[in-house]
């Protein structure tokens, strides 16, 4: 019989020893495949590297692939710790991104400042919007979140191409090219969003998700909101004898939830697209990503950014690894394979397997 | 039945040390101990919920291997739990054959007859076509019991089976237990109440820190001697703690209160209650008669009709927060699930309720400050500060509660079963505690089961049945049977 207990205390050496072991598991099993592919494992896992972060120009990619896992994860992450399963990110992201893009639309041809703001605050207010769906249901009439969340992921990514294929929506591009190819209508110049240095190119919604991260950080473990959340958290009994306004709290925790998937909607038109584009989003699943992300890093804003950074750098490297030699389908075997072992680990890290019963008295 | 040197560990503690214990075909034998003395872990691993580290059980002489509750009811063992374990839309019938009748389809009219054959030789009055949720508590006990019979249980382990039942219902309960006996069973009789084991039982075991301290008669000793194995030294009763100095002003004043409880039926119907400052009401009653639904009432946890007035300004009904600002305080029942956040620090829980008061931002240090003070003042056995509150024990646990509720200053304080699992000595602080705080002129409203406790601390007792008010006693005149009386529905004789 095997069973898992949950660890009473956790040994410090096993929060650094069990990632490493679980990449370590990762390696051996990929290598396995790999060899069974007709592929050099050592050489394939060098490429990897190198693409990820080592080769001219791999942080670029690296930190690009990042930016919008940092947003999703803080989404994740800010929700989580209230046990509240917000997975609604994709949607609110793309409620964002359609929000930013009216904003960046509207102002036309404003000076590159006053879009950022405009495109940030509108794309936090529609993703804390559609989040606040699920929420008014989770707290007046205790429906659960999860699904509720889910489900509004599919109308976003509906409502998306109804915007764009099937309607002259505002977002809609009327131009006469783009009669036959259906695509979102440019934003102006001034609505791109700068980006930093030269070798190495920081986007500046990283950034932004960065200052997110570290607002988060605050409000969680120094104000009185983060308290309510945490107490509210742990226990729903204990918050309501503390005098927690319950229902306001887990409105505003799915608000903000929203919000910072919200600003990665944002980034993604500021920074990449400069148009709305369903399609993309829709292919890329930032949201489900963002879940794992959240996971790995145990709902720690800080750890969010790295756990996002490292996840991006496995997608980047994936684009570089693809090719005729290398087919796709062999690049998603490997990701999926680092990302099991790691949310494996992380429940060893937590639990402790037994095998066996408690062996029977010896007569 | 026998234990030989059973021992079991779990982490941190040895909750059985090579206990030892025999009960004998047509006997009743008890198992006295404190709570944490390893009575249940004990009758766990007689019933086959867990396995022994070391050591083993004999039935009939014979050593066997209980693997699972189906090998010990196979083996002839049935247990009453404490917390029954009947599916309430079920009827009886239907419960008693759970998981047991082999056949494919019910043989409701074979089971109904061979269920009332059972009744009627024990003196377990209940109708088989009844349904579960229909029943009072003492009723249900009494299913359980004819589950255990009908399964043809010889030996029978009852968990602290008078912890839910008025004393009348106690009283019919040990004849069923000696009739039992009568009939050739043995029935194991868990309890940590000396007068009970004393009425009911021919031999006790008594169990202490998880070892067994002695086997004894009951007819060759007293409840003194009792006590003092129980506890390894000397103790009397609760002594009565009287208040000392005369009343104060009405403070908390409840009129024609009525709540609903979780079942959605009345909980509580037309309440009218005063309690003055400096003075100890203590509310009696068999649990589920309305006590929890009356102190979430007054503390704004449960909405109710009604009023309930704070020195003659009505409370806001269904606001906890306008609760706590009026300054009421509250030791709810459920310890880790209510009063405290489980898996938060001591100090974060000490700011449960005046966090509030500061501005936005939390200031960590001075939490950990005063956390310090209270752990020293309180004498909390604690790691620290940053300790989570639910690695603490029930006693020290109910310390902080104490400490942060008294903190606040409040005007009245609702004590719900402050002392429930905990030690002799806990006790004893936690009488103190609330005495004191009397004397400092808060109006203290005292909710518990528990005699005793009633009897050693309350001013004027009033007790609640089915919701209301019953009648009420001045504490100094009050005895358990006048009590125990109107525990059952009888009117005041006093």
């Amino acid at each position: 019989m095997i069973r898992a207990e949950r660890r009473l205390s956790e040994p410090r050496w096993l929060r650094l020893a069990v990632p490493l072991l679980s990449i370590a598991v990762a390696a051996v099993v990929g290598a396995i495949v790999l060899l069974a592919t007709g592929h050099h494992p050592l050489a394939t896992y060098h490429r990897i590297l190198s693409a990820a972060f080592t080769a001219d120009g791999a942080l670029s990619g690296t930190l690009i692939a990042a930016t919008p896992l940092v947003f999703c994860g803080l989404a994740a992450a800010a929700a989580f710790r209230m046990q509240l399963f917000n997975i609604g990110a994709e949607g609110q992201l793309t409620a964002g991104a359609i929000g930013a893009v009216a904003a960046g639309l509207a102002l036309g041809n404003a000076p590159t400042w006053l879009m950022i703001v405009a495109m940030v605050v509108a794309g936090a207010l529609a993703g804390a919007a559609w989040a606040s769906i699920p929420g008014l249901l989770r707290a007046f009439a205790r429906t659960n979140e999860i699904i509720t969340s889910l489900m509004l992921n599919y109308v976003a990514a509906l409502l998306g191409n109804y915007l764009i294929f099937d309607s002259l929506s505002y977002w809609r591009d009327t131009s006469a090219q783009a009669k036959v190819f259906p695509q979102g209508r440019p934003l102006a110049e001034s609505a791109s969003w700068p980006a930093y240095g030269s070798s190495i190119v920081v986007p500046f919604g990283m950034l932004v998700g960065v200052i997110a991260a570290t607002g988060l950080w605050f409000l969680y473990r120094r104000t009185r909101f983060g308290f309510e959340v945490s107490v509210l958290g742990d226990s729903l009994r204990a918050a309501r004898y503390a005098g927690i306004r319950t229902r306001r709290t887990i409105l505003s925790v799915m608000a903000l939830s929203g919000a910072l998937a919200g600003i990665g909607g944002a980034s993604q038109a500021g920074d990449f697209a400069h148009l709305f584009d369903p399609r993309a989003l829709q292919q890329e699943g930032f949201g489900y990503t963002g879940i794992v992300v959240a996971a790995l890093s145990r709902y720690h804003p800080a750890a969010v950014v790295a756990v996002a950074f490292l996840l991006g750098g496995l997608k980047n490297a994936g684009f570089a690894l693809q090719g005729p030699d290398f087919p796709s389908g062999l690049v998603g075997v490997l990701q999926g394979l680092i990302l099991f072992c790691a949310l494996g680990g992380e429940l060893l890290a937590r639990y402790r397997i037994r095998i066996g019963s408690a062996t029977a008295a010896a007569a | 039945m026998a234990a030989r040197s059973i021992t079991k560990r779990f982490p941190g503690v040895v909750a059985n040390d090579a206990v030892e214990f025999e009960a004998e075909v047509g006997e009743v034998h008890a198992l006295l101990g404190e709570n944490g003395a390893g009575k249940s872990t004990l009758s766990n691993m007689l019933t086959g919920l867990y396995r022994p580290d070391s050591g083993h059980i004999e039935v009939g002489g014979e050593p066997v291997q209980l693997g699972s509750p189906r090998a010990a009811i196979a083996a002839g063992i049935g247990m009453v739990h404490q917390h029954f374990r009947l599916v309430a839309p079920f009827t009886v019938a239907e419960n008693i054959v759970l998981g047991h009748d082999p056949a494919f389809l019910l043989q409701r009219g074979e089971i109904e007859q061979r269920v009332r054959a059972l009744s009627q030789q024990f003196g377990l009055d209940v109708d088989p076509t009844a349904r579960i949720w229909q029943l009072s508590v003492g009723e249900q006990q009494r299913v359980e019991i004819i589950k255990a019979l009908y399964r043809d249980a010889r030996i029978l382990i009852l968990d602290e089976p008078t912890a839910v039942l008025t004393p009348q219902e106690a009283d019919k309960l040990f004849e069923t237990v000696r009739a039992l006996a009568r009939s050739g069973r043995t029935v194991i009789f868990i309890s940590h109440k000396l007068h009970e084991v004393m009425a009911v039982a021919d031999r006790v075991t008594v169990l202490r820190a998880g070892r067994s301290v002695a086997t004894v008669r009951t007819a060759d000793v007293t409840q003194r001697v009792l006590a003092s194995l129980m506890v390894g030294r000397e103790v009397a009763g609760p002594e009565r703690i009287a208040r000392q100095g005369p009343v104060g002003e009405p403070v908390l004043q409840l009129a024609d209160v009525s709540a609903i409880g979780d079942r959605g039926v009345t909980a509580l119907s037309g309440v009218s209650l005063t309690v003055c400052a400096g003075e100890i009401l203590g509310i009696a009653g068999v649990a589920g008669n309305g006590q929890r639904e009356l102190a979430e009432a007054i503390t704004g946890l449960r909405r109710c009709t009604g009023t309930i007035a704070l020195a003659g300004r009505p409370l806001a009904s269904g606001s906890p927060r306008a609760a706590i600002e009026a300054g009421i305080a509250h030791v709810p029942e459920d310890r880790l699930g209510t009063a405290v956040a489980p898996s938060l620090s001591i100090a974060e829980n000490l700011e449960l309720k005046r966090y509030r008061l500061g501005g936005m931002l939390l200031r960590r240090r001075a939490m950990a400050t005063a956390a310090d003070q209270l752990i020293e003042r309180y004498e909390v056995k604690a790691p620290g500060p940053h300790a989570p509150a639910r690695q603490l024990s029930g006693g020290n646990l109910q310390k902080v509660v104490l400490g942060r509720e008294f903190a606040a200053q409040p005007r009245v304080l609702i004590a719900a079963s402050p002392t429930r699992g905990l030690d002799v000595g806990a006790i004893e602080t936690v009488h103190a505690h609330l005495r004191d705080a009397a004397s400092r002129g808060v109006a203290v409203l005292l909710i518990s089961e528990d005699l005793d406790e009633i009897l050693a601390l309350a001013d004027r007792v009033a007790v609640l049945f089915e919701g209301r008010i019953a009648g009420e006693l001045e504490g100094s005149i009050a005895t358990p049977e006048a009590l125990g009386l109107l525990m059952a529905g009888g009117s005041a004789a006093a």
